[in-house]
């Protein structure tokens, strides 16, 4: 694949400083979303920014525990605060979450090529995200709506395995008040949730049924999620009409430095953290098919 | 007011049916409404019937000793509700309810069943839909079993 062949929007992510030498950002709010995930707010140093584009990560740490790769989750809008939505499933992110106001937090970043949303504008936006996916898939989300009026429909498909593990319970209401249709499905319920049950593939099948939904012809895909499930959204995309070349996800791998020089996270001749983690399904699937990468 | 065999006609899984067989299959049904809450049936009890969702939504639910009612699936707009009907020993394997007002067409399973085995061509064209549907759930079903969101530890 040639990064050429598809230039998107990335920002710079040294800070000034280059790209290796981290930053000390202040962690000013904190929000409990679930039971073991949490986002945080963080402030740069007085007198320095922080922008970055949809899609984004940086490498994050509280000194000592290791550097994790962490996908922004804020409003690409809100210039100068760094929002990241953490969930706590290991030493480096326990220690994340575990951080309170007015600690500090390292910084690397921000690294990788963004979500397609300016490229888009005029298309039908279908947006699937299962469990945690939905964090990367935020500042799109914010960035579309905040540009409502150059968008077509939106429909945002959101799997999760229960009802109390769904992130940004409140904000999804206001999304779809602001023009998102919202599905949220969970894989398994007890009788008191009245929403979907059943995996967010089934729903991508079923909601794309009614051609009132989204143009399939002409429609983009941004998938973020397990990548079990994403496999699984595409076939059904795929069914659809929703060809591999209008579907976008984001990729996880083993990231460290961030810029493309280690070698981590190669996949295929690609690098996760310099070509991604955005990818364009079509450049992707070949090497998703050889599991030895 | 739209006679039922078209009504039925738009619902993938009978979509592309011959109109003869279309009406075969309308004269098994009848219009439901049902309030939200409402049991449509009970897991062992004998299945004869099945459901296409107008409009609403029914939970599959399963009765868990300790953990209550579980919802295993949720049915919506233009999905069909049950095959029991189809195989034997023709019971319910888990519990229908209702969780939203809803519009039914429901089929007299045993009356279709009937009509399949004097029209060969008709329950071969119904076991193609339904075997196709019975797939799509049991390849969700193998996605939900994965457990896709929950946390792996590595190493």
């Amino acid at each position: 694949m040639s990064r050429s062949a598809e230039a998107r929007t990335t920002v710079s992510g040294d800070l000034g400083r280059g790209p290796m030498v981290p930053t000390a950002f202040a962690v000013s709010g904190k929000r409990r979303e679930t039971a073991d995930t949490w986002t945080l707010e963080l402030e740069p140093p007085a007198g320095e920014g922080f922008a970055f584009v949809p899609g984004q990560f940086t490498m994050l740490s509280a000194f000592g525990t290791g550097e994790v790769p962490i996908s922004i989750s804020g409003d690409p809008g809100a210039e100068g605060t760094l929002v990241h939505t953490v969930r706590a499933v290991g030493l480096a992110t326990q220690a994340i979450c575990d951080a309170l106001p007015g600690e500090v937090l390292s910084v690397r970043g921000p690294f990788g090529r963004a979500w397609p949303v300016q490229e888009i504008e005029g298309a039908d936006v279908l947006i699937v995200a299962g469990g945690i996916g939905l964090a990367p898939l935020r500042p799109a989300i914010l960035a579309l709506l905040a540009g409502r009026e150059r968008h077509g429909r939106l429909m945002l498909i959101y799997g999760a395995r229960s009802p109390d593990q769904l992130l940004y319970a409140a904000e999804l209401e206001e999304w779809a008040a602001r023009g998102l249709t919202v599905v949220v499905s969970v894989d398994s319920a007890g009788p008191e949730w009245l929403g979907h049950v059943g995996v967010a593939p089934q729903l991508v099948r079923r909601e794309l049924a009614d051609p009132r939904a989204l143009d399939t012809g002409s429609a983009v895909a941004l998938l973020c999620g397990p990548e079990v499930m994403m496999r699984f959204a595409v076939s059904a995309l795929a069914e659809r009409g929703v060809a591999a070349d209008r579907v976008y996800a984001s990729m996880e791998r083993n990231m460290q430095c961030g810029i493309g020089h280690c070698g981590h996270c190669q996949l295929g001749p690609t690098l996760v953290c310099r070509d991604g983690p955005v990818y364009r399904w079509s450049e992707l699937a070949q090497w998703l098919a050889i599991r030895e990468l | 007011m739209r006679e039922l065999d078209e009504l039925i006609a738009a619902s993938p899984v009978f979509a592309g049916l011959s109109s003869a067989h279309l009406k075969t299959i309308a004269g098994c049904g009848i219009n439901e409404h049902r309030s939200a809450g409402e049991s449509l049936f009970r897991e062992g009890s004998p299945a004869d019937r099945f459901f296409l969702i107008r409009t609403g939504a029914v939970a599959l639910e399963v009765e868990a000793p300790g953990r209550g009612t579980l919802v295993v699936e949720t049915f919506h707009s233009g999905d069909v509700v049950g095959w029991s009907w189809l195989f034997a020993p023709y019971r319910w394997q888990f519990d229908g309810r209702t969780i939203e007002p809803t519009g039914l067409v429901a089929f007299d399973g045993v009356c279709l069943r009937g009509k399949c085995e004097a029209d060969h061509e008709l329950g071969y064209q119904l076991m193609k839909r339904f075997a196709s549907a019975i797939v799509q759930r049991l390849q969700a079903t193998r996605l939900q079993l994965l457990d896709v969101y929950g946390h792996v530890p590595v190493g």
